[in-house]
């Protein structure tokens, strides 16, 4: 699935991943490929991803919003 | 024909003013760039965040429950006008201040014969032109050119969304200048408040989203948001803008000063030459005289 990161002043991320965890403002959750397409806003906390070659990232964030569409994730924060 | 002193002097002086003038493009230059990186650098995120936006909408049969979307009859009306600081930089203040002009005669036409029509100026360019002109002017924003960041942007959009919520304004117009190129800006003027929601094409609704936590707690949230990001990318586009048209004016003084600085010097040399055929006369005049 496509990852994209984006914040005010740049794009942080961008490119295919094979998991990514969320802060979500409900809760952390985690998405998989075919993931049903959900809208969630999320709150502190830190992204984690995992690329096609399963090395972990990770991101800070204070909150934003993401979106996913068909395998297509993006995901909008305010600074990273 | 102008004696050689006084067309020394002015070639002397339209030097100087080139130097200036090819100084102060180099620096707008310098600056567009840097202004040009940021709005290049916001445009993804205020697309993406429109777009969530519009998937979020396309499945709300009524909007009409955020105080944002309410569409009242426009009794009160603000016009956020953005200009720049400083001139010298074309008719970019002029046409944008022109604008807004119209938009109120034609638009609003009636809240300003009832004095119903506020203006909010950022930029002392435009407070200048709209006060000059009669215009209510309420308040002015000058100093944010000063610092233009997110966070002093922000307060400002927040003001605006604040007296919108209280019903101080029912409609909130923001007249700016689009960066196109260094060389081309387009006016424009978009409704800031309320929010239009766009009909879009029903490929949105065709998923079946999952809204956590909830749908409506999702749009309270991004409503706000969008507006900021909206209103900053509007600043930060008047500020590319401005410096791109500031760099362009410039080029075309530097240009015409060279152009003058050849003429001059044409007919300098014009002045020189007759002075010494002049001469030359009166000393082969003098010579035959004394022959007799």
């Amino acid at each position: 699935m496509y990852l994209e990161i984006i914040t005010p002043d740049k794009k942080v991320f961008e490119g295919e991943v094979k998991l990514i965890q969320l802060p979500g403002s409900k809760g952390a959750f985690e998405m998989l490929k075919n993931h049903a397409p959900i809208i969630s806003t999320l709150g502190k906390g830190v992204i984690k991803i995992e690329d096609m070659d399963s090395k972990e990232q990770l991101f800070e964030i204070d909150g934003g919003v993401v979106e996913n569409k068909a395998n297509k994730i993006i995901v909008l924060v305010e600074s990273v | 024909m102008a004696g050689l002193k006084e067309i020394r002097t002015r070639i002397a002086s339209v030097k100087t003013t080139r130097q200036v003038t090819s100084a102060m493009k180099m620096v707008s230059a310098a600056k567009l760039k840097k202004a040009q990186d940021a709005i290049l650098q916001i445009r993804p995120y205020a697309e993406k965040l429109h777009e969530i936006l519009l998937s979020l909408s396309a499945s709300l049969e009524n909007v009409e429950d955020s105080v944002y979307t309410q569409d009242r009859a426009p009794e009160k009306v603000l016009v956020i006008l953005v200009t720049s600081n400083r001139g010298l930089c074309g008719g970019f203040n002029t046409n944008i201040s022109k604008k807004a002009i119209e938009l109120v005669t034609s638009k609003y036409e009636q809240q300003l014969r009832l004095d119903k029509l506020d203006f909010l100026c950022i930029g002392k360019q435009g407070e200048r032109y709209l006060k000059h002109r009669g215009f209510k002017v309420v308040a002015n924003e000058n100093s944010l050119f000063d610092e233009l960041t997110f966070d002093n942007v922000a307060k400002i959009a927040e003001g605006a969304m604040k007296a919108f919520e209280a019903k101080e304004y029912d409609r909130i117009e923001l007249v700016y200048n689009q960066f196109k190129n260094a060389a081309m800006q387009e006016q424009t003027a978009e409704q800031f408040l309320p929010v239009e929601m766009e009909e879009q094409d029903d490929n949105a609704a065709n998923y079946d989203f999952i809204y956590e936590p909830s749908k409506e707690y999702i749009i309270k949230e991004l409503i706000p948001r969008s507006l900021k990001i909206q209103f900053y990318k509007a600043l930060l586009d008047s500020h590319a803008a401005e410096h791109g048209a500031r760099m362009t004016a410039m080029h075309q003084a530097t240009d015409n000063a060279t152009t003058l600085i050849g003429d001059l010097t044409l007919q300098y040399n014009k002045a020189r030459q007759a002075a010494i055929t002049g001469e030359i006369l009166e000393i082969v005049g003098g010579a035959e005289a004394l022959k007799g």
